[in-house]
């Protein structure tokens, strides 16, 4: 087992150890069924796309919070606690700490997201949808649960107490959510920049809608290349090498 | 063997720790001593591998910290003051984690899980989760996860700190079990526990190495001594010997019972102690109690202030 594997085992223990790991899934799970009945099936009249749509909007939203509040803790609790001594002391790098953490954090997500898969399911089977729709908005799902993640394990690296890492997390995500705001009010190519790192409006809508767009993708997975690469230099800075 | 060349750390323009250097040979359990802020904790932090000396060397069995410092850390064992734990963890689960961070296979954590746990005294303990240990037992842990890969040199920072008497007699015979094939460092403030487990001592004084060797050795470098002195007979008799022995200090007289004196004192040379045992007797004044605690005199004489010696 690579030493990546190792930190993300821990970690995914820690997650399943604890009570505050079940609580988040227990309210993520509660809230996503609740709107998926109030907004989807007790909506009005909408198509079976139009329901799968809106379960992926809410789901979004609530990939993002989860993810925040299951990150803010993995670096910023190591320091609190002390036991980032024990990482410092192995002869591990800082990419497989942090890489591990991510691991552990996209393992609990996905499994949380796996968890939800029924509703789509229920329209699956008494509407009309595709299966690939359904892929293609887990598919989403997973990338903006893999930018969060990485935004929340980086603003953990930055502190020794996990709720200003989760303050600073929500505030970037924020900050890349108004980005289509910014977008509107500057010129290009200004706009189109800003237009492009809008975290949902440019990006989230197409796979909710079943769309499947490389540059999507690609923004997603840049974005979490990007902060645990500044995650990985927070803790190489700190550590000697 | 741990060979220890010119370390130097400095924080900024404060010099934590100069020109340091000594050597540690397998089987030795080594005291660390000094003052809040002597550079303690510095040395302990760059010989884990927390911290870069700003120069000097430190090598381990030939290998450089300096240049090695991932290869190093698989060869040092680390138990800081407050023992780093998962505490959601069980406790063979966690030593067994710590074993593969360090770079064993999971045959070679499994080989040697028994004998550490052995070592650590953890026997009935293993399967117990470590957020429900005794402040002592979670010594234990922690020195168990600082000796799962066998490394060459361990270092123990205050590793009797909060422990009861008792506990403190079992952490001695963990402690001195540790020597068996590599060395020892500890720091510790409790000169007595250094007193009964360590080989040799170092004496750290504003970042500097001030005294080096067995406490003996040491006690014999230092001349200032404090001492308690106990006789039976009037407070004016003692006081008329003490005003006539050269070499004595910080003289303070204080009444212990019907017909008995005391005072506290330094002797500032091996000299005045001998003749002041000596007037005493000759005084005709009953001697009932001339001591002074050895590892404190001599740590006290090793690291006053110049203006204080």
């Amino acid at each position: 087992m690579t030493p990546a594997l190792l930190v993300a085992r821990r970690d995914l223990g820690a997650y399943l150890h604890g009570f505050g790991g079940y609580v988040i899934v227990a309210a993520v799970l509660f809230v996503t069924g609740l709107l998926f009945q109030t907004r989807g099936l007790g909506g009005g009249a909408l198509y079976s796309h139009e329901v799968l749509e809106t379960f992926f909007e809410n789901s979004g939203g609530l990939v993002m919070i989860s993810g925040i509040l299951f990150t803010m803790r993995s670096l910023a609790e190591e320091r609190q606690l002390g036991t980032d001594v024990l990482l410092e002391t192995s002869p591990i790098s800082e990419v497989q700490v942090v890489v591990g953490k991510w691991l552990a954090a996209m393992l609990v997500m996905g499994g949380m997201l796996a968890l939800t898969a029924y509703m789509p399911a229920l329209i699956f089977v008494n509407g009309k949808v595709s299966l690939a729709h359904i892929g293609v908005g887990y598919l989403g799902l997973l990338l903006l649960a893999s930018a969060t993640t990485a935004i929340g394990i980086a603003a953990s690296s930055l502190f020794r107490t996990q709720l200003p890492a989760g303050i600073l997390a929500g505030v970037a995500v924020v900050t890349l959510l108004l980005g289509w705001l910014l977008a509107d009010l500057t010129e290009p190519p200004f706009s189109e920049i800003l237009a492009y790192g809008a975290y949902w409006d440019k990006h989230y809508t197409e796979f909710m809608t079943g769309r499947l767009h490389l540059r999507s993708v690609v923004y997603y997975l840049t974005l979490t290349f990007a902060f645990l690469l500044g995650a990985t230099k927070v803790l190489e800075g700190r550590r000697w090498r | 063997m741990i060979e220890v060349q010119g370390l130097t750390r400095y924080y900024g323009a404060f010099a934590a720790l100069e020109d340091v250097s000594f050597r540690v040979e397998r089987g030795s359990i080594v005291g660390l001593l000094g003052r809040n802020g002597a550079g303690k904790s510095t040395t302990l932090k760059i010989l884990a591998g927390l911290i870069p000396p700003s120069s000097g060397t430190v090598r381990v069995d030939g290998v450089d910290i300096v240049a090695e410092p991932q290869q190093i850390r698989s060869r040092i064992g680390y138990l800081p003051e407050d023992p780093p734990l998962y505490e959601d963890m069980r406790v063979r689960d966690f030593v067994a984690h710590i074993g593969r961070l360090k770079g064993m296979s999971a045959e070679q954590v499994a080989a040697r899980l028994p004998q550490v746990l052995a070592t650590a005294q953890l026997h009935g303990r293993e399967d117990q989760v470590i957020g429900t240990l005794s402040h002592g037992y979670r010594k234990r842990v922690g020195i168990a996860q600082a000796i799962i890969h066998d490394p060459r040199l361990v270092i123990l920072d205050e590793p009797i700190s909060g422990l009861d008497p008792v506990q403190i007699a079992e952490m001695r015979k963990v402690i001195r079990q540790l020597a068996d094939g590599r060395a020892v460092l500890i720091s510790s403030h409790n000169l007595p526990e250094v007193e009964q487990t360590c080989d040799w001592l170092l004496v750290l004084k504003a970042g500097r190495l001030v005294a080096r060797g067995t406490e003996a050795e040491i006690a014999e470098q230092s001349q200032r001594v404090r001492l308690k002195v106990e006789v039976r007979g009037t407070a004016d008799a003692l006081r008329a010997v003490l005003d006539a022995t050269p070499d004595l200090a910080d003289i303070a007289l204080v009444h212990t019972g019907e017909g008995l004196a005391a005072a506290q004192l330094v002797a500032t040379t091996d000299a005045a102690r001998e003749a002041l045992a000596r007037a005493l007797v000759d005084a005709g004044l009953g001697l009932r109690q001339f001591a002074g605690t050895r590892l404190e005199d001599m740590f006290l004489g090793a690291t006053a202030d110049e203006e204080e010696a």
